[in-house]
């Protein structure tokens, strides 16, 4: 047995698991997939008091259409989102992230509302909901509130939650685009990424109308770039276009150095991205 | 703290009580129930050798608790063949020396099942992703893929 021991509770409703947490007066953590709390607890990282298990409510894995969004349940696993053909079609940026998300067997237990609450800062799902300007409802015991995913990430592993709130849903507005790109490169596939991009493109026959730009694995939190957006709107397209795409993009990131991977050569690694992100966005595919 | 719970494993039903929460899946069919085939190597999720299937899903079983399978079904490598009569991909795993020391194989094996299923694999780069999760620390995966390949094979020649 590797975890310290805790008091362990499974409700059925989000109702109570809210009251579990404040019942636990601080010492509660949330379990929903498990893939990222559990290293942590089997390394005694973390000894939560109490563990909340939300995987006996019913109605928190789902993914469906709403107006000109997709909603998503906290609850729904990696693979689900991967093997939707919702989100293949109409969140193709997401769908071409998936496979990049861990491994199978990661894929099979881990959930979308565990993935962005961990706010790992080179995790794909936490870049994705910056990059399609996600809401997510969360609850807490005052009732329901709506954070935008843009002020969700706080630092690294570091969400702006209260520790009796709760992720209950997530909405992604489904994005106009002529063309768009996911771009990752990480040590193992599956594995947490060195540097990764997300880009879509709005275009007439010569000119980029918008840019819509996410990055990841060189900050403390994934990134949404609106000044590169801002300086790339209405430009002209040549065959110049992604090279000077990536070195925009290259000079508003100072990435970090850690065990895996240098600042310079992340930073290169994201310009080269970059620029086949763009290639890849301005080969429009229908 | 503790729980009963009832978990099929291997097609055999069995009512554990005192189930302490902590508990790890892995040490619950290891320790608890006797079932020493899964493996349990870096116990956080990286080297994939516990892996064992959940109601038919891959799943780490140092990445679950005993007390969250309560009512579920699960197969371990012990559930595959017999040592006498292997399954498929056990066979091709022999036929291509698809391991050396045996620790991963629990993993390789199960996460090879999963995959059968779940993927088309139509080529080496889709079983090498597939296989990203589980470590070996002898093969190369050369042989470990080209089993799963054959088992692929071997699978759709007889859907066919």
């Amino acid at each position: 047995m590797k975890p310290a021991k805790f008091d362990y509770v499974a409700p059925t409703t989000v109702d109570a698991a809210v009251e579990a947490l404040v019942a636990a007066n601080g010492e509660g953590k949330v379990l929903a997939g498990g893939q990222s709390l559990l290293p942590l607890l089997n390394f005694r990282m973390t000894r939560p008091g109490v563990l909340v298990d939300l995987n006996g409510i019913q109605g928190l894995s789902f993914i469906e259409p709403r107006g000109d969004r997709i909603a998503i349940g906290a609850l729904t696993r990696h693979r689900e989102i991967e093997q939707s053909p919702l989100i293949a079609s109409k969140l193709p940026v997401m769908a071409a992230a998936m496979r990049h998300v861990a491994h199978l067997a990661i894929r099979n237990r881990g959930t979308i509302g565990g993935s962005l609450s961990h706010a790992d800062p080179a995790a794909e799902l936490p870049m994705l909901s910056l990059f399609y300007g996600a809401e997510l409802s969360v609850q807490g015991p005052a009732g329901r509130r709506i954070v935008a995913a843009e002020d969700f990430f706080v630092d690294a592993l570091t969400n702006c939650l209260e520790p009796e709130e709760i992720v209950v849903e997530i909405e992604f507005p489904m994005l106009a685009y002529d063309g768009w790109a996911f771009e990752e490169v990480a040590r193992r596939f599956g594995d947490f990424a060195l540097a990764s991009i997300a880009v879509s493109v709005r275009r007439g026959s010569s000119t980029i109308d918008n840019v819509r730009i996410a990055v990841m694995g060189v900050a403390d939190t994934p990134l949404r770039l609106k000044a590169v957006e801002g300086k790339f709107s209405g430009v002209s397209i040549d065959d110049r276009t992604p090279d000077r795409f990536s070195e925009l993009v290259m000079s508003s990131v100072s990435a970090n150095s850690d065990l895996h991977a240098s600042s310079e050569y992340r930073q290169h690694l994201l310009g080269k991205l970059a620029a086949r992100a763009m290639r890849t966005a301005l080969t429009a595919k229908e | 703290m503790s729980a009963k719970i009832s978990v099929i494993v291997n097609g055999e039903k069995y009512d554990v009580p005192g189930v302490e929460p902590r508990l790890l899946l892995s040490d619950f069919l290891r320790d608890t129930l006797g079932l020493t085939g899964t493996h349990v190597g870096c116990e956080h999720g990286v080297c994939g050798a516990c892996t064992v299937l959940v109601n038919g899903d891959s799943v780490r079983s140092c990445l679950m608790f005993a007390i969250q399978v309560d009512g579920s079904e699960i197969t371990t490598v012990e559930g595959l063949g017999t040592p006498e009569e292997l399954n498929v991909l056990q066979a091709q795993f022999r036929e291509h020396h698809g391991l050396q020391c045996g620790f991963c194989t629990p993993g390789m094996l199960m996460t090879g099942e999963d995959l059968l299923r779940k993927y088309p694999l139509a080529t080496d780069e889709d079983i090498r992703e597939g296989l990203s999760g589980n470590l070996c620390r002898c093969t190369g995966y050369q042989n470990i893929v080209a089993a799963i390949r054959s088992a692929a094979t071997k699978r759709s020649e007889k859907a066919s």
